[in-house]
């Protein structure tokens, strides 16, 4: 069935994503891809994988933005402008528009957790449903003829022939900064509600209506250019020092 | 968005058979000429060509019976169900007029208002998607509608001229229906050069409080399915030159022909039936112009993460 849930989902299972942490290494693309070319569906296919137009279906890229402060200026590399990396994977969106416009009811989304996943046997290959995600979370497998999107790695975080630990999706276990968080946001104590609540966890697009599950923290305000220009080297000062530093800088001051 | 061969060809084709169809549906043509009788075959020819070009874009065209079954939230879906309904009355229709030469009203009526509703299906799969503004638009329907009636009357036109019909009343509806048509597309493309984006960088990727946003880098550096199905740039260039051809092939040149026709006294004929053949192939090209822009024209929301 590609209506929705009438009910809220009992579970809403999602990431929570640290744009202040991320350093845009790309290592959850790349353990996405490599777990999911061999888990859940048909392979993730890349066509032309060893030539120069190299392209194929990935479930989680990172973008980098460049973010310019209104009367903000570009000084050298030290500008105002700050840079930003941005990992996009499927949002789990509780109106998903993905979903309702699936004509064969292989797109659905879970009751019981909220996980939005693609059934590739009803699958015809349409890509109405990439055509409705505002995200671009959907892409096609040209090789299968069949539309694939991030699953939140079902079949890691319920796989209990793994060790607790690993029982999270992909992209969150390898995150070596901690940028990238894995929790229930229908429970207001889990870590991930938590983190959205204090951090001001915000919705992508929320003007598209499609209420997104997965959160994104902004990063934290940083000082302007002026402020950290005005600021003595750190190595200068001596202020705080005491005991035996003290007695050193004294000392030194004095010779 | 990516401009699909096979979608503007199903489009096009599809509307010119469901137009032609809901026109033979009014029973205005006589069912004992044999142009009516190849207008319902045509009819019938155009609808189903066009619904098996839109199944070559699929990725797995032996699953597309399955696309009957989510009709309860699904356009696309709707529309499967309903072209297959609709072949009901039309075959009806087509036996009747083709081996009776009898036009039946109850089948008739019945095959025009179910061709409006498959061509209001349609448009809406496009004007149902939020994520393309443009398309997110009552005014999609409205246009997808009137340019099935607008090519049907002018089909219809052209077999009243073959078989030496009276011509009068199928001149005005081609002329009402191509005008009214081109008033509603002009109307959509105002309201598509007018619209500020619903959705900009900063809202997609959230970090509009700190400033304006600019891509730094895409994820990869070559395209991906993304970027070449909903970021189609080529040829944009040439979208105001089209615009202007469109309206020119596929409203000014076959109204102005449809119009001439009764005022010089044609009752039919040879000239007439040619001048009508020339008024619908152009409209059949100012169509594939004007789809082919309504795909290529319109943005889609994911571009604000690939930088345009």
């Amino acid at each position: 069935m590609t209506s929705l849930p009438t009910q809220p989902t009992a579970k809403k299972l999602g990431l929570v994503i640290d744009l202040d942490v991320c350093v845009g290494c790309h290592a959850c693309v790349v353990n996405c891809k490599e777990w999911n070319t061999g888990g859940y569906g048909s392979a993730l296919s890349d066509q032309d994988p060893y030539g120069a137009d190299v392209s194929g279906a990935w479930l989680n890229r990172v973008h980098t933005f460049e973010v310019m402060p209104q009367g903000g200026e570009i000084v050298g590399e030290a500008g105002e402008a700050r840079i930003v990396h941005f990992p996009k994977s499927c949002l789990h969106c509780e109106d998903a528009p993905c979903v309702t416009v699936c004509p064969t009811g292989a797109s659905y989304k879970r009751a019981e957790d909220g996980i939005v996943l693609v059934d590739e046997d009803k699958c015809i290959g349409c890509g109405l449903c990439a055509w409705a995600c505002p995200y671009g979370a959907r892409e096609m497998d040209l090789a299968a003829g069949v539309m694939k999107k991030c699953t939140l790695c079902i079949d890691r975080i319920y796989n209990e022939t793994m060790e607790e630990v690993d029982r999270q999706p992909a992209c969150v276990r390898t995150c070596p900064a901690n940028a990238r968080h894995f929790g229930d946001f229908s429970d207001p104590q889990s870590a991930v509600s938590i983190m959205v609540m204090e951090r001001g966890g915000m919705d992508l697009m929320p003007e598209q209506g499609t209420r997104p599950v997965n959160k994104y923290l902004p990063p934290r305000p940083r000082k302007s250019l002026a402020a950290s220009a005005a600021a003595s080297p750190l190595a200068e000062d001596t202020e705080g020092a005491k005991g035996f530093f003290a007695w050193l800088d004294g000392v030194l001051d004095r010779i | 968005m990516h401009p699909a061969p096979s979608i503007i060809v199903f489009t096009t084709l599809s509307g010119l058979g469901y137009g032609l169809a809901a026109l033979l549906g009014l029973g205005v043509l006589d069912p004992s000429l044999v142009a009516t009788k190849i207008a319902h075959v045509l009819a019938l020819l155009l609808i189903a060509a066009g619904l098996a070009s839109s199944t070559l874009h699929l990725g797995n065209p032996q699953r597309a019976w399955r696309a009957l079954s989510q009709w309860r939230s699904s356009w696309l879906s709707r529309e499967g169900v309903m072209a297959i309904l609709t072949f009901v009355p039309l075959l009806w229709s087509a036996w009747a007029a083709v081996i009776e030469s009898r036009y039946l009203m109850l089948p008739g009526l019945l095959g025009t208002l179910f061709a409006g509703i498959t061509v209001y299906c349609t448009a809406m799969i496009y004007a149902s998607l939020k994520s393309v503004q443009a398309w997110h638009t009552p005014l999609t329907p409205l246009c997808y509608l009137l340019f099935a009636a607008s090519g049907g009357a002018l089909l219809g036109l052209f077999f009243a001229a073959s078989s030496g019909g009276p011509l009068l009343l199928l001149s005005v509806m081609a002329v009402v229906f191509t005008a009214a048509a081109w008033t509603a597309k002009l109307a959509w493309r105002r309201n598509m050069d007018a619209m500020a984006p619903l959705s900009t960088p900063e809202s997609a990727t959230g970090l509009g409080d700190i400033g304006k946003v600019r891509l730094f880098e895409r994820p990869h550096m070559t395209e991906n399915y993304l970027t070449r199905e909903m970021g189609f740039r080529i040829a944009r260039k040439h979208a105001g030159k089209l615009r202007q051809l469109s309206l020119l092939s596929g409203g000014v040149v076959p109204a102005v022909i449809a119009l001439v026709l009764p005022i010089a006294g044609s009752d039919g004929g040879l000239i007439a039936a040619l001048a009508m053949a020339l008024a619908v192939a152009a409209h059949v090209l100012g169509m594939l112009a004007e789809r082919w822009l309504f795909f290529a024209e319109a943005r889609h929301a994911v571009m604000n993460y690939y930088g345009g």
